[in-house]
């Protein structure tokens, strides 16, 4: 794994609103495959630097490398907005804590997941929709559903569906921002199932931001743990859950993990 | 056909003073540069509602000459309250010859329709439009439109007409149907059928565009590629109607529904008048005519008088 270049690399990132701080001093490298989880308080950082990672957000210093398919490596800050773009729709993911940020709400299921492909020049209706059906199964929703629109699905099924819109171009990367936040329990537990599921036939690298611990231990592969704009805890997900450094990743530890 | 009047004393010629005329010309040279391109222009008040077209009339004031002959059609009829008050207007403003002839006019305003005597080199059509941005309905931010445009990013128009297939099994849009215009920016032919979508492609004629209340103006040089979108399994398709018209026969042209009666009684006809008349005049019947006067023979044709005093 290591023998690979690195597909995503963050260099001394930092954000600053006026004089307000988002985030300062980020670095470190995603391979691909990889999960990493970014937690933290309110307020600590995260959906910041998650921005800046995706090309979203401007960083106030340093900068994000990343490889792209033919292998060369480019600066996110010398993409021109075309090639942006054209990175969002076919070598990326971006799925919203709230489905209605990333779903048409007013377009079909089919109609949602066919959009990328459609953007990228895919003129056979027969065969978008095809592709729309069986990315609906993968995602266990009941193909029968295909034009209906979000509006008539549930909270876990919009999550589903945004999460298929985003996967039918087979992305190398994923970014999340707190994906089960807002479901019930029951409903979490099997989006949670089905990502990691996802992730592994896919072998997506995948930036999770999540402030829920479980999230993290179900899903990532690497921890950081981000605290006023900085991380102050990274390494391997079962070492910093069950071996936490800091005095602060022990109290987050010890007050989320209960038994 | 009309002869030229003198115009009106107290008018600017065309009603638009020569600044602003040359303002509106130097918007629709960079059109004619862009081909499929909004531009935006300073569009004037005009004496009369948005509504009227005032984005054509102002092209039409701009680029109206003495020696043209003005047409103006709304839905294909040069009879209609519209089209009599904008030929009267110019009449009035400009002294232009007027003409119902689609093979006589040099300038030809139209709402709605393209007609179908097939347009020559010389000759100049302007629309009236009255929303020129073809992705409004799906992304209602005018700076997120604008980039599309600029990056060509036009998936989005394919997703409404996947969803048109997914709801209705075909591609149910017959108005305003979306074009690509020589490969490059996605524009809106303003409400014409799409019956009319190919007479864009490769005319000879001269195509401008003039949205008033939206300050845009869009052209098609001659000779120019126009393609309606579609996917390559549901290929766009043009209206085709069952019956010829019931005036004059013809199986050519695009035909609207008239009730005749309060019994649900019905027929169709031409909606191009001229496109008819020139028919009838040539001796041709429809079934309706043929019933009534099986020996055929020529129809006056109706003279337009509208000279205001
Ligand atoms: N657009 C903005 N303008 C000004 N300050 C901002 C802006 N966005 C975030 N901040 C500030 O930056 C800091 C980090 O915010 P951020 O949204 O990245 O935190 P977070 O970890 O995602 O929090 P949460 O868990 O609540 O989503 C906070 O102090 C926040 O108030
Ligand atoms: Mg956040
Ligand atoms: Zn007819």
């Amino acid at each position: 794994m290591t023998a690979t270049a690195p597909l995503l690399e963050a260099r001394g990132l930092a954000k600053w609103y006026g004089d307000r701080l988002g985030c300062r001093d980020v670095s470190f490298d995603i391979r691909e495959g990889e999960v990493l989880a970014v937690v933290g308080e309110s307020g600590s950082g995260k959906s910041t630097l998650l921005s800046m990672l995706s090309g979203r957000l401007a960083p106030s210093a340093g900068s994000v490398v990343y490889r792209l398919r033919d292998g060369s490596t480019r600066d996110l800050a010398d993409l021109s907005e075309a090639e942006r773009r054209h990175l969002f729709r076919t070598d990326w993911g971006f799925v919203h804590q709230d489905a209605r940020d990333g779903l048409r709400m007013g377009v079909s299921a089919g109609g949602n997941v066919g959009e990328r492909l459609m953007a990228v020049g895919a003129r056979h209706y027969g065969e978008i929709r095809a592709k729309a059906a069986d990315w609906l199964d993968r995602v266990e929703i009941d193909v029968s559903r295909i034009d209906e629109k979000p509006t008539a699905f549930s909270g876990g099924m919009r999550q589903r569906l945004q999460i298929a819109r985003n996967l039918v171009t087979a992305p190398r990367l994923v970014f999340m921002d707190e994906p089960t936040g807002g479901l019930d329990v029951s409903v979490q537990a099997r989006l949670l199932d089905l990502l990691r599921r996802l992730v592994a036939d896919m072998g997506l690298a995948v930036v999770v931001v999540t402030h829920d611990l479980a999230v993290a231990r179900l899903l990532s592969d690497r921890i950081m743990v981000m605290r006023g704009g900085r991380v102050i805890e990274a390494g391997l997900t079962d070492r910093v859950l069950d071996d936490p450094r800091e005095a602060y990743t022990q109290l987050l530890v010890a007050s989320i993990l209960q038994p | 056909m009309t002869a030229p009047i003198a115009p009106t004393q107290g008018y600017a010629f065309a009603y638009l003073d020569e600044q602003t005329k040359r303002m509106i010309r130097r918007a629709i040279l960079k059109a004619v540069a862009i081909p499929g391109h909004q531009v935006p222009f300073a569009s004037r008040d005009m004496p009369m509602p948005y509504g009227w077209g005032t984005g054509g009339i102002q092209v039409t004031a701009a680029i109206l000459g003495p020696s043209d002959v003005l047409k103006v059609i709304d839905q294909g009829a040069d009879d209609t309250t519209n089209a009599v008050s904008i030929r009267a207007f110019f009449r009035k403003t400009a002294g232009v010859a007027t003409t119902t002839r689609t093979a006589e006019a040099t300038v030809i305003q139209t709402r709605h329709r393209i007609p179908e005597t097939p347009l020559r080199a010389g000759q100049t059509l302007v629309y009236q439009v009255p929303i020129p941005e073809p992705l409004r309905f799906l992304e209602p931010r005018e700076t997120e439109t604008r980039v599309m445009h600029a990056l060509a990013d036009y998936g989005l128009m394919h997703v409404k007409l996947y969803e048109d297939i997914a709801e209705h099994g075909h591609i149910a849009k017959t108005y305003a149907y979306p074009v690509r215009v020589e490969g490059r920016y996605v524009m809106d032919p303003s409400p014409i059928p799409k019956f009319d979508n190919p007479k864009m492609h490769m005319s000879p004629a001269l195509q401008l565009f003039g949205a008033g209340r939206e300050k845009r103006i869009y052209a098609l040089p001659p000779f120019t590629k126009v393609e309606s979108l579609d996917f390559d399994d549901h290929p766009f398709e043009p209206t085709r109607f069952d019956a010829p018209c019931a005036l004059c026969g013809a199986t050519d042209g695009y035909l609207d529904e008239v009730v005749t009666d309060d019994r649900g009684g019905r027929m169709f006809v031409c909606s191009d008048t001229d496109h008819c008349e020139t028919r009838r005049e040539a001796g041709h019947r429809g079934a309706l005519l043929a019933a009534e006067d099986p020996a055929g023979g020529a129809t006056a044709r109706p003279e337009i008088a509208e000279d205001l005093p």
